[in-house]
């Protein structure tokens, strides 16, 4: 019986696929994706709430003189070990019944050099990637130009991934 | 409650709801929590893409887009509903050395000193705002990856590679605020 729900719910994947190759309807990728927008709101209530896109905490982290973000990040890579550990031993799947797979991260000199480089720009900006949107929603309106450059960098990165020692 | 969720939040709290956001998309639906490959999927939709980083069907990605649009509504949300009317509280050693470089505005999340329209065309916001939001996208590209993606999603898989990233991130950042800051705070 399980067996058979698996086929049908795989055979139902397929068959979204392949509708949304011919047709990609709007509808279907909003209703598709609209969970993650949930949580991503959640996300970014949690990113204002606890200060995390305050440009203050990050100095403080950088100084050494609180103990604030370093426990935000050491709290949330322990709960992050344990709930992959968990996933893993209970071989758990995705609501739709899909295996669960995690790509390991393969290493290069990019996360070296790449590394520094972003941690020069956390440091001015006070910011990574995801709290600048919470910043841009909170109501900071320069920080949109933050995350123009942002994105100017990514693309200056794509232009010159060929050249850079990886 | 409401009362309560308006305070700022304690470190545990967050970091619970941060490291839970790992199984949560991971079970939702096989999703790598990442957010700087958001800023690689609006390149490879919005601007030319001739060369072979931006060739990728991003559409297949659009859930991080989605994602990144949630972080933005949870600040818009916030501010309009879960303001905190306190001042944000600063530890005293960061507050001097901030009051002696110019950083006298401590009464927001960010300081409106530097992070501001004025301030954009001085060569001191320019620094701030553009040289720094440049190399977050450059460097977490570049990195394969930002706080989420490699501290807290390659960390919770046990990645070595993410290990390195990280370490990375917290030399570059403590570097450019002992030795570079100080300079540029005072231009």
């Amino acid at each position: 019986m399980t067996q058979k729900n698996n086929n049908t719910t795989e055979n139902l994947d397929e068959f979204k696929e392949n509708t949304e190759s011919v047709i990609y309807s709007s509808e279907n990728v909003f209703s598709k994706n609209i969970k993650f927008l949930v949580v991503g709101i959640f996300f970014g209530i949690t990113f204002v709430k606890a200060e995390i896109i305050s440009w203050f905490r990050i100095q403080e982290m950088f100084r050494f003189d609180s103990f604030h973000m370093y426990g935000v990040i050491g709290t949330a890579v322990v709960v992050g070990i344990i709930s992959v550990f968990i996933i893993k031993k209970l071989k758990l799947k995705t609501i739709t019944g899909e295996e669960i797979k995690i790509e390991p991260k393969k290493f290069s000199k990019g996360q070296i050099y790449g590394g520094l480089l972003f941690g020069f720009g956390w440091a001015l900006t006070g910011a990574c990637p995801g709290p600048l949107f919470a910043q841009m929603g909170y109501g900071f309106s320069v920080v949109v130009i933050t995350f123009l450059f942002a994105v100017l960098g990514t693309w200056v990165y794509g232009y010159l991934q060929n050249k850079l020692p990886h | 409650m409401l009362e309560l969720i308006k305070q700022p939040w304690s470190w545990y709290v967050a970091g619970v709801f941060i490291g839970l956001t790992v199984p949560i998309l991971l079970l939702l639906g096989n999703k790598p929590f990442g957010i700087s490959s958001s800023l690689r999927h609006i390149c490879a939709a919005c601007l030319p893409r001739n060369f072979s980083y931006f060739k990728y069907n991003w559409k297949k990605e659009i859930w991080n887009l989605f994602f990144v649009t949630g972080i933005f509504f949870g600040g818009v949300i916030a501010n309009l509903f879960l303001k905190d009317p306190n001042l944000i509280i600063i530890a005293e050693k960061t507050k001097a050395v901030l009051q002696q470089n110019n950083v006298k505005d401590i009464s927001n999340l960010l300081p409106v000193d530097i992070f501001s329209w004025q301030s954009l065309f001085t060569l001191r916001g320019f620094i701030f705002i553009c040289v720094g939001g440049f190399l977050v996208g450059f460097g977490t590209r570049y990195a394969g990856g930002c706080t989420s993606g490699h501290a807290i999603m390659g960390l919770s898989n046990l990645q070595w590679p993410s290990l390195v990233a990280t370490i990375s991130f917290m030399v570059g950042g403590i570097v450019v605020t002992w030795f570079v800051l100080p300079f540029i705070l005072k231009l």
